[in-house]
């Protein structure tokens, strides 16, 4: 009925008037609203030309500081000059199509994760043997490849391979911490809130120093555990903390019934959480899993402080060329472009999974 | 026709909730085929009562049998109750994230571990006894509240309970959407199946019951044939509660 009369009256439809109309009614309904959109326009009048001006205009794009600075816009050369070591790190050159490879295999995986279409039985074991490949790519060692030690490892690579074993390895472990608070058993119950409530109330960048500087003291002489390793350790732990929490918000909005109706058609606990309770928590709270899976990803940037060269670390050390020191916004605008354009693109999937997801169990 | 055996036994049943007193000393024998009616008032116990046959609810002291298991901490006894016991919520309680095909055969497929084909036989047979197979594919949120409950009522089917449980399973529903779920339940009564149910409504209790028991405070206060319960009712507390709902 509603939809009809706005068809048939274009009227009540602005846009279809035209862009004073449609300006009148979104821009300027209301004199509140016409200040919000004065105070917009002027704020983007600031920012807007200027960035241009500097980011594209005036910048030089091949060359060296000498032109830059005759320029005076910005020095995109750092980057033409500099990005291998941006992207890869101190890995060996000769050898930085390895890395190059990995990124390539990685960006692959995830789009195919990502997409519904795949979510088979035998998706695992693809993911598992592409994790294979990517090892084989970095180490080395086998097949022809010269050894790489994962000391040398760094810049995008590193980043991706920290975020994403943590996403992935912290995930289960969160969801057993979160049914764990939950259990009726008073032992399992106080063992996860004491872990989650451990590691919550310690700053991530403590975690970090914890695991490359204590850690190895409490060893017993002889055995080490490599630093990436521990360091990959405590994200995960550390990770997965916030996300039990995240889960157990779920947990507790699926309605009473439905754990009655998987009890009373005989599922056992396992198989009642897996196939009933699952599959309904975990889709209403995409969104917060998400934003933590971001906040993730661009806090994995704190291994700077035990010397881990990831993306913005290695950024950090193409800029300590004496060359091209004075050009350091350029080299951090680019390294915060990458970081946005992973995050921008989760943000997005999440939006979509939430739609695919609710599109068919709509709620009553 | 009720047979002498009998499937569930209620002996001595006691429930506290906190300091609450919700069920005081259960006596309560149900026979194979036997259609059994619990009236009574909002918070008498009728639905706690129910509840702890299939252990969605523990009761403190005394004994409950379903089909000689003893209902019980143990996790293996009441999976076994739970196999043989189906329960029909008055919420419904469909899971909304499977289709309606696919409520029906999760039991099957996981508890049972039917092929998948042969629980998606049983599956259309149940819901085209509740007259619904051709909404298989929809999701729970886009059926009637009418349409859901008999969905749920075959999903308790297909795993071919001996006993099916019924929680106030009209009380709901719109009106005009009683009738078709109180039409299936009389149906599956006059097929011989053992049947407890909770409800509100007396007319169902008169065509279909072969015993009505009438609770309040947590007791059973009286229990007899419908015609006998209704139309000579002994105790003045089970007087007052019929002419109460009679009044409208």
């Amino acid at each position: 009925m509603a939809e009809s009369s706005l068809l048939e009256n274009p009227s009540a439809n602005g846009w279809l008037r035209g862009p004073v109309d449609w300006a009148r009614k979104n821009l300027f309904s209301s004199p509140a609203n016409s200040l919000l959109t004065i105070v917009a326009l002027w704020g983007l009048w600031l920012a807007v030309p200027p960035a241009i001006q500097w980011g594209l205009i005036k910048a030089t794009w091949i060359g060296d500081p000498a032109a830059c600075r005759a320029a005076g816009g910005a020095c995109w050369g750092l980057v033409t000059e500099k990005y291998r070591l941006i992207l890869f790190g101190i890995y060996p050159y000769d050898e930085q199509w390895r890395p190059f490879l990995a990124v390539v295999l990685f960006i692959v995986m995830l789009a195919t994760a990502a997409n519904p279409r795949f979510w088979r039985p035998w998706l695992g074991w693809v993911l598992v043997a592409g994790l294979v490949v990517v090892s084989v790519l970095m180490w080395g060692g086998i097949l022809g490849l010269p050894l790489v030690t994962n000391d040398r490892w760094g810049g995008l690579p590193l980043t991706l391979i920290l975020s994403i074993f943590g996403i992935v390895l912290s995930f289960p472990l969160a969801v057993v911490l979160a049914l764990g608070r939950r259990s009726q058993l008073p032992a399992v119950r106080a063992w996860c809130v004491v872990y989650i409530e451990l590691w919550r109330g310690v700053p991530l960048i403590s975690v970090l120093f914890m695991a490359s500087i204590m850690f190895p003291l409490f060893m017993p002489e002889g055995v080490t555990i490599d630093k990436l390793l521990r360091a990959q350790l405590g994200i995960i732990l550390f990770t997965a903390a916030y996300l039990a929490e995240i889960v157990r918000g779920g947990l507790q909005a699926i309605p009473r019934g439905q754990y009655e109706a998987a009890d009373s058609i005989g599922l056992t606990y396992w198989q009642k959480m897996r196939l009933v309770i699952l599959p309904q928590a975990l889709r209403l709270v995409i969104p917060p899993l998400v934003g933590q899976f971001i906040t993730t990803f661009k806090d994995t940037s704190l291994v700077i402080i035990i010397g881990l060269y990831d993306l913005l670390s290695s950024t950090k050390v193409a800029l300590s060329d004496p060359q091209w020191r004075a050009f350091y916004v350029e080299g951090y605008v680019v390294a915060a472009l990458i970081y946005f354009v992973f995050s921008y693109v989760m943000s997005q999937y999440s939006q979509y999974l939430e739609r695919r997801l609710s599109a068919g169990a709509r709620r009553r | 026709m009720p047979t002498d055996e009998i499937v569930i036994s209620l002996k001595d049943v006691n429930k506290w909730y906190g300091t609450f007193h919700a069920l005081r000393d259960i006596n309560l024998d149900v026979r194979r085929g036997e259609r059994v009616v619990v009236a009574g008032p909002s918070g008498s116990g009728k639905s706690t009562m129910i509840r702890c046959v299939n252990r969605l609810e523990e009761h403190q002291s005394g004994i409950i049998l379903v089909n000689g298991t003893e209902v019980s901490n143990d996790v293996k006894a009441v999976e076994k109750v739970r196999r043989d016991v189906g329960m029909v919520f008055q919420q419904f309680n469909l899971f909304p994230h499977l289709t309606v095909l696919e409520n029906l055969t999760l039991a099957p497929i996981w508890v049972k571990h039917m092929p998948k084909a042969e629980a998606a036989d049983i599956a259309m047979k149940y819901l085209e006894r509740v007259k619904i197979h051709e909404q298989a594919k929809k999701y729970p949120g886009q059926l009637s509240g009418g349409q859901q409950q008999r969905v749920a009522i075959a999903r308790s089917l297909c795993m071919r309970p001996s006993i099916m449980l019924f929680d106030e399973p009209t009380s709901a529903l719109d009106p005009e959407m009683i009738k078709e779920v109180l039409d299936v339940m009389v149906e599956l009564a006059e097929e011989g199946m053992t049947m407890v149910c909770v409800t509100h409504e007396m007319g169902f209790a008169r065509t279909v019951a072969d015993k009505v028991v009438f609770m309040a405070d947590g007791q059973v206060v009286e229990m007899n044939t419908p015609s006998e319960l209704f139309g000579n009712p002994k105790e003045e507390r089970t007087r007052q509660f019929l002419s109460q709902i009679i009044r409208h």
